[in-house]
């Protein structure tokens, strides 16, 4: 039950691009179609649960026993920009086609601030293993819902006349405003599911 | 002296990090909430620019360039964690209300760009000057943001309350209203540096 509404919070209520600002960048960078923005999310959501689990061990294995949290910054860029390097090598060699499609998107990764932002918050909020994992997983299928939904949104807004100064990114965020104000929507459901579950 | 101004001018005005080059906007959207708030994210990351510019225009010939990223973003990522360290002693409430994004400066797009478009092709000094520039152009634009969001969601501008006591639509302190302020206030710099 308590992985359900971890999921759930970290998909709708807390959506990591929509109310907690994280990942912003490759959401309004590559969300001019469809099909790009999905390619970000599913390379996102692969490195985003590599990450999480790899970071978490070595907060707990290696920084921790040797009272070297104040690191924690710098160990965890390192490992994400490494991961992300590994995750390239291994994918061009056994999966061209994956490699094809995620490629351009890979190098980008590193400097996605939801990836470590996610690695941080999994320690911040005092996850064991299985909880972290579940929920990088469900904030990365939060962010590939946004990314979707956004790119739905602006593959329509490109064919409308707008005026323009607000041509571009001005109007992009004017609608991504009020995609967020639709998932607001979804605020209170957690305190709802807890209630359902018993968990309060 | 003149040449050191129009460095500055440009990271300011012309190359405004936020209005123009549209980048680093995790924490223009994220620390915005109050003006506050948004001053003390830029400042913060002004001091990480320019030291980290310094940094690496100084080891720009000592390091290799294959491994050229990788060493900024080390460099980048120990000021952060000094940074880190200070604030969390010197300023707690900041520490606080900045939480998640202090660690992010990492990754914020403005200063591995600086690094690599400025510190690694010109010397120290005119690299401080660009991180100087560069910075005060962002804190300008995150405490312009700050503030227009706090005037309309709390009626109130550093805290200063100049709305009545009722007054507040709570929409833009919360996330809609970061990207709706910072949507309109891009449109009007679009049309201000259209029309010039």
């Amino acid at each position: 039950m308590e992985y359900i509404l971890i999921f759930i919070t970290a998909i709708f209520v807390n959506n990591i691009v929509l109310s907690q600002f994280l990942g912003i960048c490759p959401f309004l960078g590559v969300s001019k179609k469809v099909s790009t923005a999905s390619g970000m999310g599913l390379a996102v959501t692969f490195v985003l649960t590599l990450a999480t689990i790899v970071t978490y061990l070595i907060q707990k294995f290696v920084l921790d026993p040797n009272g070297l949290a104040y690191l924690q910054t710098i160990a965890f860029i390192l490992v994400i920009a490494a991961l992300v390097q590994m995750v390239e090598i291994i994918l061009k060699k056994v999966s061209p086609s994956l490699y094809q499609a995620l490629g351009v998107f890979l190098p980008l990764i590193t400097t996605n601030c939801c990836i470590l932002g996610v690695a941080i918050l999994v320690i911040q909020k005092d996850y064991n293993l299985l909880q972290g994992v579940v929920y990088a997983v469900s904030t990365a299928l939060g962010f590939y819902l946004a990314m979707v939904i956004f790119a739905g949104l602006r593959e329509q807004l490109s064919m409308t006349k707008v005026p323009k100064a607000m041509d571009g990114m001005p109007i992009a965020l004017v609608t991504a405003a009020l995609l967020s104000m639709a998932f607001m929507g979804f605020s209170g459901v957690d305190g709802g599911l807890k209630i359902l579950f018993g968990l309060d | 002296m003149n040449k050191y101004l129009k460095i500055f001018k440009n990271g300011v005005i012309d190359e405004n990090p936020t209005f123009v080059l549209l980048l680093g906007m995790c924490p223009t959207l994220g620390t915005t909430a109050s003006a506050f708030n948004g001053l003390s994210m830029g400042l913060a990351t002004t001091a990480v620019l320019i030291l980290s510019n310094l940094i690496i225009s100084l080891i720009k010939n000592l390091v290799p360039d294959k491994v050229r990223i990788p060493s900024y973003i080390v460099v980048i990522a120990s000021l952060v964690t000094i940074l880190q360290m200070v604030i969390k002693a010197y300023a707690p409430e900041v520490d606080k209300s900045l939480g998640l994004f202090i660690p992010l400066i990492v990754v914020n797009c403005i200063i591995l760009g600086r690094a690599e478009a400025y510190a690694a092709k010109n010397g120290p000094v005119e690299s401080i000057f660009d991180g100087i520039g560069i910075g005060i152009g962002f804190s300008l634009a995150l405490t312009l943001l700050g503030a227009v969001r706090e005037f309309l969601g709390a009626g109130a501008i550093f805290g200063v309350t100049l709305q009545g006591e009722n007054y507040g639509m709570l929409l833009f302190v919360l996330a809609p209203g970061a990207f709706l302020a910072l949507g309109y206030l891009i449109a009007i710099v679009n049309q201000l540096r259209s029309k010039k």
